[in-house]
């Protein structure tokens, strides 16, 4: 049994203003984001409006721009920005030691 | 030799043990004495053989600005006068908590009533090969400047590995002292920990001005040598000679002692909030200490952790709650400061301020009307009133407007309202410093006519150059016109003020080569741009400077990222280039293969006459690319802002009505001009008489071919708004034909916003500018022609290749996999 935590790997094996995804099996991916200046964030990589790959999406600030239709999200809560209405969930991240780890339970939701 | 602490002296005052001679254990005891001098008899312990000295002061030491004299904190009459006994050269050993006693290395044992342990931190050491050769040393106290000292008498070259403050100040000191040094740094930008990437960069580039060379994301493999340390090789390859090799990578709290003494210890010796540890009778202070789950590296927090401590020796009661740093670089000259959280996420908002002509950043990060953090470069005069208005969570509402332009702006009432403030200027004020153009000139020219902004910029060149006075013409314009003033062109994006036109023209005249340079110099309002500016800069630096600028992966748009075109599943469609719509069985062959290895559900031929395979995973690209690369075929691009397809009919060759070999031409323009990328997507096509079937009267570029010639023809497209080309001119032969298509596409390149196709962009400046450009002028032609062919030399590779073969693989490689049966089972 492992604990509260999932060690998913380094942050800088991120790319800087970029993501990564976290499979999930039976659920959606988990996108894990770097900002400019070196935070990480994990969102369900789907789009509030119609499921776009955030991962894929151009990081900036302390958001994403969706790659299908460009809504923005912002990383720390799911929300979508400015005139668009809609939440992705958010998975809780941090850093330990330059590694990054997502919660667990969350992650479990994230597959259910 | 055993000594003992004197029985009769320990029965009248409680005897108080330091481990630690730095600034955390001598300045808990300056706190207790000024609190109760005759409370406790203390014998401090230190490892150096110094008295207290200041040890941020170490860097002004090192670059000579100071004397060791001038950083000592206590000299050896503040321990006579109050009683204090110092131990110096002697590091406690160990720890008896059962018989509350401590042994130093040299033996000598004494007992204690309380202990404090302020052993600080041991500098982190990167577990390369090489890290135990003579010439490789840590900056952490006075006997490592004495080396570098040394070292910089000798002259040569020096490494920093770690570009943070300490490693910073180093690499300064050393510059001074005479080195040539080099700076390692595994991050994209300078204490990123700290800073922006803005003001990462601006660091960086004074850094460069004074001599130093830094390099970034660079990692370090190993350090070279064989009696003493002569280079450090990176893992790329590189190899950088040095005779010194300082390690400024991080520290760690010093707690070997604390644990082998059974004390808890997490990253730190766990402490309450009167620092005292797991054993009441030991308490802990400084950087070896972690509070709250919070570990600290720099002194301020230790001044509160001291104060809480001497409280708590002296029975008051107020504890520690942790703290809020600041951080400062002590580099001469150099103006940075940063504190609080910076990211900008959760609600937060920037308001940033960029003079590039005085080298100057500031950002200060507001969610609620309370500061959060700032960083500023260049000019941190109001650090402390930002600092304090953040430490006090004070509400910000009233001044938010004034507040980026500093605590004298924002508290001076009077000129609170920019338009008074303008009004109030002479006219003989100068407005705009980079063309000298005064207030007076600026209305002048306003009143001869100059209604816009862009209108003042061609009049009198007022915020033409830098632009750090578009506010203020903005402002003129407004209170001498009222609501006469015209709306210049759209700006590129709400990061800036600048239209897509003036970056461009301000990126070729102050020679910008990266992203954070154009924000920083054009005064963007955002810390990193957003997702329309950031892939515009980029186009636009790889258009103006072919070769040498590095591409910014991170400002593309997905597709061009990932060489494919994302659909709206997630999966990925791919394109490879066939030549002029030209196949064979070999190609036909791999496409098949393909679409049955990967499983892809369609495939479909283009209006471009390309074959497009659908459905394949994030994951299989690289494979798919390998297998289509293995049959000769590369990148169609058919995913980008770039050359998508020539298309052609069969022309002479073929058929009964071709006049020339439309085919072939087409051919070969295609693989001259494939790879490019341009403002937006670009089709060819060349047909072989006037029926036209390749239908290149709605292409970027056109080419007819008739008996006497080619009929060239620009601007159209079958896009949403159908629009037919307009005629160019009709050239003899097909070497001019594709000379004339380069001419072309460069100006294309060089002149159309980014995501203008050639449609709107010609009727926006006439198709007489295009032919005066292209069929007029033979010497402009020859240039813009010869430029294309030099930035192709660069752009001609194929991205699938270098993808294939591994480039950025973990762009498609998912970080981790999580497979929840074992949870479930738990669960269950
Ligand atoms: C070059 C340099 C520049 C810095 N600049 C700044 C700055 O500008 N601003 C800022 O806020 N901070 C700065 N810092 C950090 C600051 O110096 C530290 O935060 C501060 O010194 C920590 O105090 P401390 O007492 O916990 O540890 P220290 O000051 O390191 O004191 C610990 C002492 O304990 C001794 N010791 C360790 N183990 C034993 C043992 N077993 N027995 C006896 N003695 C032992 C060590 O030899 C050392 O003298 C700088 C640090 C350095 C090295
Ligand atoms: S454009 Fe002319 S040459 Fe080409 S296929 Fe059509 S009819 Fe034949
Ligand atoms: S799916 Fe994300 S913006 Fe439409």
């Amino acid at each position: 049994m492992t604990g509260e935590w999932l060690d998913i790997g380094w942050a800088d094996e991120i790319p800087v203003r970029g993501s990564r995804t976290v499979q999930v099996e039976g659920g959606d991916d988990i996108a894990v984001f770097r900002t400019g200046d070196g935070r990480v964030f994990a969102l369900a990589d789907r789009c509030p409006h119609k499921g776009g790959r955030l991962s894929q999406g151009i990081v900036h600030g302390g958001a994403v721009a969706c790659p299908l239709h460009n809504w923005r999200i912002a990383l720390a809560t799911g929300e979508a920005l400015g005139q668009d209405k809609g939440c992705t969930p958010v998975i809780p991240v941090k850093l330990s030691g330059g590694r990054v780890l997502i919660c667990r339970a969350s992650t479990m939701q994230a597959a259910a | 030799m055993q000594h003992q602490s004197h029985p009769a002296a320990a029965f009248e005052r409680e005897h108080l043990v330091v481990i630690g001679n730095g600034m955390a254990g001598c300045r808990a005891i300056e706190e207790l004495i000024a609190r109760d001098a005759s409370r406790y008899r203390v014998t401090i312990f230190g490892a150096e053989p110094h008295v207290n000295y200041n040890r941020i002061m170490l860097s002004p030491v090192l670059a000579g600005e100071k004397s060791f004299d001038e950083i000592v904190i206590n000299d050896r009459r503040w321990y006579a006068a109050n009683g204090i006994e110092l131990v110096t050269s002697d590091p406690v050993l160990a720890i008896d908590r059962a018989a509350r006693t401590v042994t130093a290395r040299s033996g000598r044992m004494v007992g204690y009533d309380r202990l404090l342990i302020a052993t600080g931190s041991d500098p982190f050491i990167i577990p390369v090969p090489g890290k135990d050769l003579p010439g490789v040393i840590t900056f952490r106290d006075m006997a490592d400047v004495d080396h570098m000292l040394a070292a910089a008498g000798k002259g040569g070259d020096a490494v920093v590995i770690g570009g943070g403050l300490l490693g910073l100040e180093a690499a300064h000191g050393l510059t001074l002292r005479g080195m040539k040094v080099t700076v390692i740094h595994l991050m994209p930008t300078l204490m990123e920990r700290q800073l922006d990437e803005a003001a990462g960069w601006l660091l960086k580039s004074a850094l460069e001005a004074r001599g130093q060379t830094i390099l970034t994301q660079a990692n370090t493999a190993e350090i070279v040598g064989t009696d003493a340390v002569e280079g450090v090789r990176l893992k790329d390859g590189t190899l950088i000679p040095a005779s010194l090799v300082v390690m400024a990578v991080g520290i760690r709290p010093c707690t070997a002692l604390a644990r082998d003494a059974g004390l808890a210890v997490g990253r730190g010796i766990q402490v309450d909030d009167h620092m005292v540890t797991s054993d009441p009778s030991i308490l802990a202070v400084g950087e070896c200490v972690e509070h709250d789950g919070n570990v600290y590296g720099l002194v301020a927090p230790l001044w509160d952790m001291c104060r809480a401590l001497a409280d708590g020796l002296t029975d008051s009661h107020s504890g520690y709650r942790g703290s809020v740093t600041s951080t400062k670089l002590k580099v001469a000259g150099l103006d940075v400061f940063s504190a609080g959280d910076f990211s900008g996420t959760d609600g937060a908002e920037d308001i940033v301020l960029r003079d590039a002509s005085r080298g100057i950043y500031k950002r200060v990060v507001v969610k609620d009307d309370r500061i959060v953090g700032a960083v500023l470069y260049g000019d941190t005069g109001d650090s402390g009133w930002y600092f304090d208005l953040l430490k006090r969570g004070e509400d910000i509402g009233a001044i938010r407007d004034m507040l980026i332009f500093g605590q004298a702006f924002a508290s001076g009432g009077g000129v609170a309202d920019p338009k008074a403030a303008v009004a109030a200027l002479s006219d003989t004020a100068e407005l705009c410093g980079c063309n000298g153009v005064s207030k007076g000139q600026v209305v002048a020219c306003i009143e001869a006519g100059a209604h816009s902004l862009d209108a003042v910029r061609a009049g009198c060149k007022a915020s033409a150059s830098c632009g750090s006075c578009t506010g203020i013409v903005e402002t003129l314009l407004a209170t001498t016109l009222g609501d006469a003033v015209e709306a210049g062109p759209r700006t590129m994006c709400n990061c800036t003020s600048f239209g897509h036109d003036d970056v461009r023209r301000e990126i070729v005249a102050q020679q910008m080569c990266s992203i954070p340079e154009v924000m920083q110099k054009l005064h963007w309002a955002t810390p990193d741009g957003c997702s329309s500016c950031r892939p515009a800069l980029n186009y636009y630096l790889l258009c103006a400077l072919p070769g040498d600028y590095v591409d910014d992966q991170q400002s593309r748009f997905v597709n061009e990222r990932m060489h494919a075109n994302i659909q709206k599943d997630g999966t990925y469609s791919v394109v490879p280039r066939m030549w002029g719509g030209l196949t064979n069985p070999r190609e036909l062959r791999a496409i098949a293969d393909v679409v049955e290895k990967y499983d892809a559900p369609m495939v479909k031929v283009t209006g471009g006459q390309r074959l497009d395979i659908f459905g394949i995973k994030k994951e299989d690209l690289p494979a798919v690319w390998a297998d289509l690369n293995a049959a000769g075929m590369v990148s169609g691009h058919a995913y980008g802002k770039s050359l998508r397809t020539v298309k052609t009919c069969v022309g002479s060759e073929w058929c009964r009505f071709g006049t020339q070999d439309s085919t072939g031409l087409g051919v070969k323009i295609e693989r001259m001009t494939w790879g490019s990328w341009m403002p937006h997507k670009f089709k060819i096509a060349v047909s072989g008489c006037p029926r036209n079937c390749a239908e290149a009267t709605i292409k970027d570029f056109g080419v007819v071919c008739v008996d006497s010639g080619y009929e060239l023809s620009v601007g159209g497209n079958g896009g949403i708004k159908v629009r037919a080309t307009d005629f160019l001119c009709k050239v003899a032969t097909e070497v001019e034909a594709m000379h004339y298509c380069a001419a072309f596409i460069q100006l294309y390149r060089e002149e159309a916003r980014y995501l203008e196709r050639t449609a709107p962009w010609i009727e926006r400046v006439g198709v007489e500018y295009i032919r005066a450009r292209i069929a007029d002028d033979a010497e402009g032609r020859d240039a813009l022609a010869a430029r294309f062919h030099f930035a192709q030399q660069f752009l001609q590779d194929d991205p699938w290749a270098a993808r294939a073969a591994g480039a950025e693989r973990e762009q498609h490689a998912p970080m981790a996999r999580f497979t929840p049966h074992d949870a479930t089972k738990e669960m269950a």
